[in-house]
């Protein structure tokens, strides 16, 4: 298997807080990776210096062998990272078709309409993006993602605000998605991360709990007492 | 769908023409001076309607324009032609230069920079009157107005030749205009204004589409100016001040901010309001707020915008 993501002692820290600290962390080519972890402990900051939305205190990031650290983010897309935002951001005032047209980087030409037929929303094309129900507007973010053809698909957490059967959907989308892709995925839910991911990173106050297979993480007393619950 | 915006431009263009034939002599001037700023306001709004950066410092590169053509043809002895040449050059100079910097800042913040620099450069035009002349301006005689193109003898005095050149540039400029929105470059600051970090997210470089997108229009600001100086054989410090920043706002606004054509009508608009209102008033703004005042509560967004949105969904 060969690293496709690796970080080694990245740090970010917000005035004295430190929402990351030290992490070590590699992903592998073609594996579904989660990241799981009680509220505030450095999620969202992880994957947004992964993806160069903020610059980290110290440490470095590697994509496929390379430094990306002093990269900026829209650099780190074009080689292939692609993050899909945890609060919904599509273009509400442009059509569906032009959303993707725009992530594929044929804005206003005729962009194929494979990533809306894979999330089911070809049949919507020609809608303002902004009129779609909520879950849809999710699952248009997840085809903007698509449609970038990334080699590394960070998901934060995608399925926040979608109703239980979405979220099953969604799980068959993700499935389907990891068959030619890495995923990274940021993720709440706690059944979904043990339905899908192949390893699963725990981070808690902003340093690596654990890291193992789903069964692992389960069977990993300190993930319990942190963040599972020990009842 | 192309054809028909094809034939709309194209036959806005060819009433232009048509019209000097059927004009009084002062409706001639009137559309002329119409056409010279209808290229100002169509800059403008490449930057405000598709990219949607309001600056509130255009002045100085429209003065930009109008001070190097007419310091070009008075101080450096240069013929009209080069002239505007030199002051177009002038203008992409300064507008990368205040681009690069004013870009840095967004929102209220770009509005208050380049509304700043814009000042700046004014009262630099009343600082340096020794070259400048300050209010009174330069008046450029009309000996200086006169060269060969081409071995034909040219004088920028002649109404029909005005009417005609000015026609040339806005055609251009409306060409230019409808090539760039409906280019990648044109979607691509239609997807910044709509989400700016969605679009950085996307792998697009947002910082050097700003960019394009400023120098496009202080380019367009600076070409206007120069045309206005060599045609109107004046350059003043009024034409550099802050009202100069504020009008090509309210032409995009009033035709349609984000339509190519809505700032030549709104342009053109403005104009006849004021001269209609100046025939019996001297409070003919007060027209002009009226005016605004109405199209905010039902055209919000302007003539054009408002029929795009109810009946033309192809119009550019």
């Amino acid at each position: 298997m060969t690293v496709l993501l690796e970080t080694r002692g990245l740090s970010k820290s917000f005035g004295g807080l430190k929402a990351v600290s030290g992490v070590d962390f590699r992903v592998e080519k073609g594996e579904v990776r989660a990241v799981i972890g009680p509220n505030g402990a450095g999620k969202t900051t992880f994957v947004s210096l992964i993806s160069g939305r903020i610059a980290p205190s110290a440490g470095t990031i590697l994509f496929e062998g390379d430094d990306i650290t002093a990269l900026r983010a829209f650099r780190r897309v074009q080689k292939g990272i692609a993050y899909t935002f945890q609060i919904t951001s599509i273009y509400q005032n442009l059509s569906v078709a032009e959303n993707v047209a725009l992530a594929a980087h044929q804005p206003g030409g005729r962009a194929s309409l494979e990533p809306l037929e894979r999330v089911g929303l070809a049949g919507r094309a020609s809608q303002i993006a902004g009129t779609l129900a909520y879950g849809h507007q999710r699952l248009l973010e997840v085809a903007m993602g698509l449609a970038l053809k990334p080699k590394l698909l960070i998901l934060d957490e995608p399925t926040q605000g979608l109703s239980d059967a979405e979220i099953v959907d969604f799980i068959g989308l993700v499935r389907d998605l990891a068959k030619d892709g890495t995923v990274l995925l940021i993720e709440h839910n706690m059944p979904l991360v043990m339905e899908l991911a192949s390893r699963i990173t725990v981070l808690d106050r902003g340093m690596i709990l654990a890291e193992g297979t789903p069964e692992e993480v389960r069977a990993n007393p300190s993930v319990q007492a942190a963040y599972l619950g020990t009842g | 769908m192309t054809a028909r915006i094809v034939a709309l431009h194209g036959a806005v263009i060819v009433a232009l023409f048509l019209a000097q034939f059927v004009a009084s002599d002062y409706a001639v001037l009137t559309i002329t001076r119409i056409m010279v700023l209808a290229v100002y306001a169509l800059g403008y709004n490449i930057l405000f309607g598709y990219a949607g950066l309001l600056s509130l410092g255009h002045a100085m590169f429209f003065a930009t324009g109008l001070y190097g053509a007419a310091l070009g043809v008075t101080r450096l002895g240069m013929a009209a032609p080069e002239a505007f040449l030199f002051a177009t050059f002038c203008g992409v100079i300064v507008s990368i230069v205040i681009g690069f910097v004013a870009l840095r800042a967004s929102g209220v913040a770009f509005m208050i920079v380049t509304l700043m620099f814009s000042q700046a450069a004014f009262l630099a035009v009343l600082y340096f009157g020794d070259i400048t002349r300050g209010d009174e301006g330069i008046v450029i005689k009309d000996g200086q107005r006169m060269f060969p193109l081409f071995g034909v003898p040219m004088n920028l005095a002649d109404p029909v030749l005005r009417y005609n050149i000015a026609l040339a540039f806005l055609a251009v400029a409306i060409v230019l205009c409808l090539i760039a929105v409906r280019s990648k470059i044109g979607h691509v600051l239609v997807a910044i204004r709509e989400n700016e970090s969605r679009t950085a997210m996307l792998g697009y470089d947002v910082k050097r589409y700003k960019l394009i997108a400023f120098v496009l229009s202080g380019s367009f600001a600076a070409v206007s100016g120069a045309a206005y100086a060599l045609l109107f054989a004046y350059a003043g410090s009024t034409l550099a001040s802050i009202q100069y920043s504020i009008h090509p706002l309210l032409w995009t606004l009033l035709g349609g901010a984000a339509t190519v054509l809505g700032p030549v009508l709104g342009t053109a608009l403005m104009f006849l309001l004021v001269d209609f209102a100046s025939g019996f008033t001297s409070a003919s703004l007060l027209f002009v707020g009226v005016a605004l005042i109405l199209l905010v509560l039902f055209f919000p967004k302007g003539i054009l915008g408002t029929l795009r949105q109810r009946y033309w969904r192809w119009l550019p």
